[in-house]
């Protein structure tokens, strides 16, 4: 079992992902995170799904998906070359000049930008791998100031896939 | 030219012309008023059936008798909903089926308004396609790409949700315009050269090959190349309940069915050979037992039109994706005579000659004797349909069917009340032989409103009921495996004669062995309808029975044996 990212080509029409979602859960997958978007080509959107499964299975939703009319083209990107990115925006609390220094100090070192601030809290976007995010946000808690941390969207629209 | 407005019904109406569609099935409504106007004036011949469900199987069965895509038609809300069995029921087994809902108009979708039901929704996971058409515009090509994608690569139903709205709006309509172009489907049809260069040599090396055929075989039309293909390689041929009429009953090679209630013969040969040739089939457990135990010793040739089916259940040595016909030919261009198998054959005879299909002609009105007797009176001359338990399983047995399309069964579902609803459509696919509907007092009570639709249209549907007054399939597996606690299976007695008589259908009730032959000649004789009654002996089993679960070679043969 290992987690599987693919890569599904669709028809942007009404519809297509709960064809998509309802084939995952009729056929017993859980998918771990979900991401649709439009895409490069007219008139078609571009899902990523995040699936654990061992090889057979996940060749086996992969087929499945495949029948799909609307669905134009799956790839299972987890043994190619990839480029796999997250993005999270956090909301830290920030009530005084000292703690808002503290924080875009640490912001500096993980490249994160602050992309809101209010008189109350930074919001911070950063991107990177998932170990570079689990240590930000660690670092922010440690400060015990961090309010909420929005789940991250898996944009792992990945690189090799536009050539595809 | 061409500038008259159309209303999306007779868009509809018109579009179905042009697929070449006779006969429909329905049932009206108000969301599908506008589409019953239209067909009052069309030669489109509708049937009013008395339940939606049996639109459905109807329809199915025009579609396994004929090839051809049936198309049946249903209100919205309840009557979409009653559908569902039938469609489902052609999702299982790979049938080309239309299925046509009304839907509440466009706006009021999705504000639960009066009838209004997500017929979509609810039938995505048991449609190849489904379609909401919001425009009557996208209406004519709509069509074109359901029955296209109906008919094509591994066939199933698809269902079209019309709103009222939409099938009342007229618009230009250029029918010419609407073509089909379907990015996500494009199925394989011709095998991979190099594959089949493979499986020649497999073919041509193997000591004790065996073909298991099934459904793709009668819904690729390859009957006669898979007939070839085993008369030149000398190979034995075993079907799955869906593939049985692909081979002559009669054919020296052919060993009948396997799986659980499959022949000692077949599922013997399965065990010992060093070769499966797997034709159109899907590795169902009904067929395979215990998968692990399933051609043990063999290198398997797996050739599919489906992608999917390859590996789903059973990982094999040599997958051809494609269509069995085209594929078939492929092999048989490069295959010429080769070895006899003369040991292997022997042996497979062997088995048939110590184990053949048991029936009692004790005196007593066993089920099995009686197919042998229709067998023998009707032979080529009837289309066979079934109903669901031990009389389906007993017609596998003992009818000897000898033409692809003779033998109409729900197998995958396996749904109760299918056989009476698909004769009718049998009979609209092969309007010039009797179609007899095999069933038991169980299943016919699941669909016994159809009486009234086949005397209305005087069709030749012969109803022989195995009438044992039990659930006897599931009688048998409470004696076997139950311990005889007949928990909820006994069927209190049914004068089924009077219940025809009722609808105007003339019947007789048999209770002597005697009495068999006569009766089933008057049934071919009478014009129109007929119902048989046997009252059979109650506690029957269905023999050879391989548990589940467990080994093909672990049968149970029955006592006396
Ligand atoms: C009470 C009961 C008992 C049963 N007992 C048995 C039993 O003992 N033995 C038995 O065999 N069955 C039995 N069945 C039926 C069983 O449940 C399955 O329906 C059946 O075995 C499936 O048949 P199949 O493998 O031929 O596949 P089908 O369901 O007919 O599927 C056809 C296969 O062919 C492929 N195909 C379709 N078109 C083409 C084409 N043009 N080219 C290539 N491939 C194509 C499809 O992709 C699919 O894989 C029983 C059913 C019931 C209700
Ligand atoms: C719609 C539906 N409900 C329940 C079943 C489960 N089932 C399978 S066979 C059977 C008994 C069939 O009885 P009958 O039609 O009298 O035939 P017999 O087995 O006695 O020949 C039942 C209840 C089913 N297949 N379909």
């Amino acid at each position: 079992m290992k987690l599987h990212t693919l890569n599904i080509l669709v028809e942007d029409r009404p519809g297509v992902l709960s064809r998509i979602t309802g084939l995952f859960s009729r056929r017993g997958y859980n998918i771990e995170s979900l991401a649709v978007g439009t895409c490069e080509i007219a008139d078609m959107s571009r899902i990523t799904v995040t699936a654990f499964g061992d090889d057979a299975q996940i060749e086996q939703v992969r087929k499945q998906l495949s029948k799909l009319i609307d669905v134009i083209r799956v790839s299972d990107l987890t043994a190619t070359e990839r480029v796999e990115r997250q993005l999270a925006l956090i909301r830290v609390a920030a009530g005084s000049g000292q703690v808002r220094m503290e924080i875009l100090q640490i912001a500096q070192i993980f490249r994160a930008s602050v992309v809101d601030a209010g008189e109350k809290s930074v919001v911070l976007e950063v991107t990177g791998d998932t170990e570079k995010i689990d240590a930000l946000e660690k670092l922010l808690r440690q400060e015990k100031n961090v309010a909420c941390r929005d789940a991250p969207a898996p944009a792992a629209a990945s690189a090799r896939s536009r050539i595809l | 030219m061409g500038t008259t407005l159309k209303s999306g019904a007779a868009i509809l109406i018109e579009s179905l012309l042009q697929q070449g569609v006779t006969t429909l099935f329905g049932y009206p409504g108000a969301a599908v008023l506008p589409v019953y106007d239209e067909l009052y004036s069309s030669p489109v011949k509708h049937i009013l059936v008395r339940h939606e469900q049996a639109a459905a199987h109807a329809a199915d069965g025009f579609a396994r008798a004929s090839g051809r895509t049936g198309v049946c038609l249903a209100t919205s809300g309840p009557g979409a909903c009653n559908l569902i069995t039938g469609i489902a029921t052609a999702y299982m087994d790979s049938s080309p089926v239309i299925a046509i809902t009304g839907q509440v108009p466009t706006n009021l979708l999705g504000n639960d308004a009066f009838q209004e039901a997500d017929i979509t929704g609810m039938t995505m996971p048991v449609t190849k396609h489904n379609y909401l058409v919001k425009r009557t515009e996208d209406l004519g090509r709509v069509i074109k790409e359901a029955f296209h994608i109906a008919g094509t690569g591994r066939k199933g139903p698809v269902l079209i949700d019309i709103p009222k709205d939409v099938s009342v709006s007229r618009i230009v309509w250029d029918k010419e315009k609407d073509t089909v172009n379907l990015r996500g489907y494009r199925p394989t049809r011709t095998g991979h050269r190099q594959q089949i260069v493979k499986a020649m040599d497999l073919i041509r090396n193997a000591e004790c090959p065996v073909i298991y055929a099934g459904g793709g075989v009668i819904a690729g039309d390859a009957s006669g190349e898979l007939v070839q293909l085993a008369e030149r390689m000398m190979i034995p041929v075993t079907t799955t309940l869906m593939g049985l009429s692909c081979i002559p009953g009669d054919h020296p090679l052919n060993l009948g069915m396997l799986g659980m209630h499959g022949t000692v013969q077949a599922n013997s040969a399965i065990t010992e050979c060093d070769l499966l040739i797997a034709l159109g089939v899907r590795f169902d457990d009904r067929v395979t037992g215990k998968i692990e135990a399933f051609a043990p010793h063999a290198h398997i040739i797996h050739i599919d039109i489906d992608p999917a089916e390859i590996g789903k259940n059973r990982q094999v040595h040599l997958p051809i994706v494609g269509d069995v016909k085209i594929v078939l030919v492929q092999m048989l261009a490069g295959l010429t005579r080769g070895k006899e198998h003369d040991v292997w054959r022997r042996k497979c005879t062997g088995w048939k000659e110590q184990h053949p299909a048991k029936y009692n002609d004790d005196g007593f009105l066993h089920p099995q004797f009686i197919l042998r007797k229709m067998s023998e009176i009707l032979g080529a001359d009837a289309v066979i349909v079934t109903d669901v338990g031990q009389h389906q399983m007993w017609t596998a047995q003992h009818y000897c069917f000898r033409y692809p399309r003779q033998l109409i069964t729900s197998g995958g579902l396996g749904t109760m009340g299918f056989g009476l609803p698909a004769a009718m459509g049998a009979h609209y696919a092969c309007p010039d032989v009797p179609v007899f509907d095999v069933s038991g007092d169980g299943s016919i009570q699941m669909n016994i409103q159809e009486f009234g639709t086949i005397l209305e249209h005087n069709m030749p549907v012969k109803i022989v009921v195995m009438n044992n007054m039990f659930l006897g399939m599931v009688r048998q597996w409470q004696e076997l495996f139950y311990d005889r606690r007949y928990s909820f299976t006994a069927l209190p007695p049914v004068d089924f004669v009077r219940i025809a008589g009722a609808y105007g259908i003339d019947g007789i009730k048999v209770e002597s062995c005697d009495e068999i032959v006569p009766a089933i000649r008057t049934a071919i004789e009478t014009d129109g309808p007929f119902l048989l009654d046997f009252r059979v002996e109650r506690e029957e089993n269905v023999y050879p029975m391989v548990p589940a679960g467990a080994a093909l070679h672990e049968m149970i043969r029955g006592a006396g044996s």
